[in-house]
């Protein structure tokens, strides 16, 4: 093994024979922009759209949830596509972030997520990942496009208005602790298993099942 | 020959009859537009968005909704709108709280949940839009009513 290296070190280091070192250079540097050139094109390649409904997993689960959201069909038609709020722009985290979706390429090879039922079941997971993401980057995908310092809370609700010039004004909170479920649809959260502060809701599954643990108060 | 006096009698009547029911037939919805015909629909408004609340117009009318609740989740996995006023959510929230009666089950049971009977908040409370009514409408509550019933101070004389 050992042998085997200095082998091709030795073959490395050994100038070369045939070459030309001006054909080195240049082809070198001419080799190197293309490789660039292709390497940067397929990664937008896989940033695209069409690339991520590609797969029949991504096109009928969470784009389909997609389209009846405002991030995707709105008066002004800006829009919002997978990877803007899906991959972090900047170049490091983005190679970061293409690099654990090789777990993505698994789980469709071995059809994790390939019927309805099975993305329901794994719904809550597969959003408490981005939700954890998104609280630890402070919300840098929404960030993106809404950014803090130009909004103009007299064009906001008073609602949204006294949301923003406090909690998130004071940086308590960040957007994705109240925007929950604004471009794809909630999960079943059981309490208590909500992400950060939203303690998670109680949806009535099952009256009978709750009744035996609530009190009764005898009104009628 | 003896007939031919009543022809245009006959067709008169035929065609009063015919256009009675047309006369009749105006809905406000469509305005003059023959059935056949589409309609040029109102445009769509912005919702009420100000978030103050309205009375009731009579008792036990559920209250509406002042603000917009466009593409609010209320399905069997999450309630958008008890993301606000669910009663451990409204201190946070500053939302008006669901009412206690909410939490009561068909059998008089209270439960720590909304009841099914009352989850789907928009069966009963309704987000406004800022449009006139298509048929006038008089309609006085109770209250109102009273008050007309109240001998009114009359003017002084001058």
């Amino acid at each position: 093994m050992l042998a085997l290296i200095r082998r091709y070190w030795t073959i490395i280091r050994r100038p070369s024979v045939h070459w030309s070192l001006g054909f080195l250079t240049v082809g070198g540097f001419i080799g190197g922009i293309v490789f660039w050139g292709a390497f940067n094109t397929a990664m937008e390649f896989t940033n695209t759209e069409s690339f991520c409904t590609g797969c029949h997993e991504m096109h009928d689960n969470p784009y389909a949830d997609l389209k009846n959201t405002i991030h995707y069909t709105n008066r002004s038609g800006v829009r919002a596509m997978c990877s803007d709020c899906h991959v972090p722009h900047e170049w490091t985290v983005k190679m970061a972030r293409k690099m654990q979706a090789s777990k993505e390429v698994w789980g469709k090879v071995f059809g994790t997520v390939d019927t309805p039922e099975k993305f329901e079941a794994k719904r809550l997971e597969l959003a408490r990942h981005e939700w954890a993401r998104f609280k630890a980057n402070d919300s840098l995908e929404c960030r993106n496009c809404h950014n803090y310092d130009y909004m103009d809370f007299t064009r906001q609700s008073v609602r949204a208005q006294n949301m923003h010039s406090t909690y998130l004004a004071s940086k308590e909170k960040t957007c994705i602790d109240c925007h929950k479920g604004i471009a794809h649809k909630l999960p079943y959260i059981p309490p208590g298993q909500a992400p950060t502060d939203t303690p998670g809701q109680i949806v009535p599954k099952d009256d009978a099942k709750a009744q035996a643990t609530s009190v009764s108060s005898g009104v009628n | 020959m003896r007939l031919r006096p009543i022809i245009p009698l006959v067709a008169l009547f035929a065609s009063l009859a015919w256009g009675a029911p047309e006369q009749a037939l105006v809905d406000p919805m469509r305005g003059r537009v023959a059935i056949p015909d589409e309609t040029k629909p109102p445009l769509l408004r912005n919702a009420v968005n100000d978030d103050a609340r309205r009375p009731r117009n009579y008792e036990w009318q559920p209250p509406i909704i002042p603000h917009r609740v466009d593409g609010y989740q209320i399905d069997q996995n999450f309630n958008k709108c008890l993301d606000c006023h669910a009663r451990g959510k409204t201190e946070f929230s500053q939302a008006i709280p669901v009412s206690a009666t909410h939490y009561i089950d068909r059998s008089g049971t209270v439960l720590d949940h909304v009841s099914t009977r009352r989850y789907f908040c928009m069966q009963c409370h309704v987000p406004q839009e800022p449009v006139q009514p298509l048929v006038g409408n008089s309609f006085r509550n109770a209250g109102a009513l009273n008050v007309d019933a109240q001998p009114t101070p009359r003017a002084p004389a001058k």
